[in-house]
């Protein structure tokens, strides 16, 4: 406990969620519009209105970007052996089951070969609803695997991120995933393989802090959370509110760190044409 | 030295000037006798209590005010110290050193986290937590070694990547990121010790290395103990169970395969005695500098890749 205390008086409460929409008829948590499923999958999930980006997950992101059927995912069912034996509130091995079973998936990062406009990539998609997409052991050994075979088969790497950060639940060995994926990366590079990385809504902490900084093109969707710390912690450190679009996509962009902000409507488009760019 | 006595450690304090008032006595030969007795006494004491520490006090040892820090081992283990300053970008940063240095007949790149001892230093080291400048300092100095063929040793000391604005208008995650990728390729040794506390990424961005070495009483985690109670168990007042659930204490992280050695320390931790556990530090150091510089520069990196690429605990 620190001995001193900061006045919370000047400290706004956090801003809304953006959750995936569920049912016919779902609102624009940003400016309050009704759209229709139809209409918000042919908008990949952002409102036609006031061009909000919705939370989406990899399934949705495999839809958007790769080239119909072409996906053939890899270590679907690889998940994680609760090295430490973790207990908070709740037992970790409690967590993971709940997790699969609210999700439908085996961690919080899918991997796997595909097309874009017939070009070979590997792709790799992460999924925020699955512990808040948090980097253990999975889900750095599956971008890791992600990373081996774009350089054993010499074919672009996309890694799509959404992450809270490395996951508590590991302890150092979720750390150590951070070291895992970049140092991959580093051979990557040294091969001359294109990685693209697109960081979406939100890409914070140590996925930030490794491959979603990383890539030979860095791509955000518009308005995203990016950033290493998270914005309460940065709020509690400086004890003022936050500037206005502070650790938003564009932010990033005007700061050096991004190559380009893009509409989700014109992701599949953007990274299409670069590949052609790069690889043909 | 004026020294700050953490709880478990006041029994023993008590009994050391106990033994030395008695030492005036000495010639006494009953004196004499019960200072035998209790210098035992106290061996025992000290044996006891730092085997049944719990992990939350050995961050509290990890933490002690009085451990030597980055420049107190530069001071003890190197000869002719050369500081080297900036990032070339932005500014200084004053949270982490470098520069080369001898370490016996080698000439070396010695860089890490600097804390401060007392409230005018800690703003001036802004208590250890580096900025973007400080990691791309760090890389800079790295690459200056690679230049010159010279080896690399970090020492990691830091409660963590320093949280504010500024930090993450100049790229904190992108600085630390960048670290690690430019060291798990850098083509010299690199040596990694834990010195103290190894807070998360702001450690790892200068903990990637060929061996990892971590001092007996420091702890390295994905989180402090402190933050990880706040956000598991929505309060401030669950370390000691984080401490625990976390496991990150040297002995824990070697059995998770993430250290390779684990420096023992003097009896009573680093602090009580700065040159013994410098020695130890140094001749440990020159052990492993031995064997690196044997390896041919591809094998050293296929391996310092192949090291990290192992850590994890999956299945399916």
């Amino acid at each position: 406990m620190s001995w001193f205390r900061r006045s919370r008086e000047n400290i706004a409460p956090e801003t809304q969620k953006k959750e995936i929409p569920e049912g016919m008829w779902t609102k624009c948590a940003q400016c309050g519009e009704m759209i229709h499923k139809t209409e918000l999958e042919q908008n990949s999930y952002t409102c036609s209105k006031c061009n909000a980006h919705f939370r989406i997950g990899s399934k949705e992101y495999i839809e958007i970007l790769l080239d119909s059927n072409s996906f053939n995912e890899y270590d679907r069912k690889l998940r994680s052996t609760d090295p430490l034996r973790f207990t908070d509130t709740k037992h970790y091995r409690d967590r993971i089951p709940e997790a699969i079973k609210k999700t439908k998936l085996y961690d919080a990062v899918r991997w796997g070969t595909g097309t874009i406009d017939k070009r070979p990539v590997v792709f790799a998609g992460m999924d925020f609803s699955f512990i808040g997409g948090s980097m253990g052991s999975v889900v750095g050994e599956k971008v890791g695997r992600s990373i081996d075979k774009s350089l054993k088969s010499k074919s672009s790497l996309l890694v799509v991120s959404s992450s809270g950060g490395a996951r508590m639940m590991e302890g150092a060995l979720s750390l150590m995933q951070m070291a895992k994926t970049s140092a991959k990366l580093g051979r990557l590079s040294d091969a001359r393989i294109p990685f693209i990385s697109v960081l979406t809504d939100p890409t914070t902490g140590g996925v930030t802090a490794s491959y979603a900084m990383l890539g030979d093109i860095n791509i955000a969707e518009p308005g995203a959370l990016i950033g290493f710390a998270g914005p309460r912690v940065i709020k509690q450190t400086i004890g003022k509110d936050l500037p206005p679009g502070f650790q938003r996509s564009e932010f990033l962009l005007e700061h050096g760190f991004l190559d380009m902000v893009v509409h989700r409507k014109d992701l599949r488009n953007t990274i299409s044409q670069l590949l052609s760019l790069l690889t043909s | 030295m004026a020294q700050a006595i953490l709880d478990f450690e006041k029994p023993i304090i008590e009994l050391e000037q106990k033994m030395e008032e008695l030492r005036r006595y000495a010639d006494n030969p009953d004196i004499a006798k019960e200072l035998s007795r209790i210098e035992k006494q106290v061996t025992q004491l000290q044996q006891s209590i730092y085997a049944g520490l719990t992990r939350w006090q050995k961050v509290q040892l990890a933490r002690h005010p009085d451990r030597p820090y980055t420049l107190d081992y530069i001071g003890l283990i190197t000869k002719d110290f050369v500081e080297l300053h900036g990032d070339r970008t932005v500014k200084d940063d004053k949270a982490i050193v470098g520069g080369f240095a001898w370490l016996d007949k080698y000439s070396v790149m010695i860089i890490g986290h600097q804390k401060g001892r007392d409230t005018k230093s800690n703003l001036y080291r802004n208590f250890g937590m580096p900025n973007p400048e400080g990691y791309r300092k760090a890389l800079r100095l790295m690459k200056l070694a690679e230049k010159f063929k010279r080896p690399v040793i970090t020492l990691l000391d830091t409660p963590g990547a320093y949280p504010g604005l500024e930090a993450e208008e100049r790229g904190q995650a992108e600085a630390i990121a960048r670290n690690l990728l430019e060291m798990s390729r850098l083509r010299v040794p690199i040596i990694v010790v834990i010195i103290g506390e190894g807070a998360s990424g702001g450690a790892l961005g200068i903990g990637i290395g060929d061996r990892i070495l971590m001092l007996e009483s420091t702890w390295y985690s994905v989180i402090s103990p402190e933050s990880c109670s706040s956000i598991l168990w929505r309060s401030w007042d669950f370390k000691e169970q984080a401490a625990e659930a976390l496991q990150l204490t040297a002995s824990d992280l070697k059995k998770q395969g993430i250290i390779d050695v684990i420096v023992p320390e003097p009896i009573g931790g680093a602090h009580r005695n700065h040159e013994e556990m410098a020695r130890i530090l140094k001749e440990t150091l020159l052990d492993e500098l031995g064997h690196l510089l044997k390896i041919k520069t591809e094998k050293l990196i296929e391996r310092r890749v192949e090291k990290f690429s192992k850590m994890g605990a999956t299945s399916g």
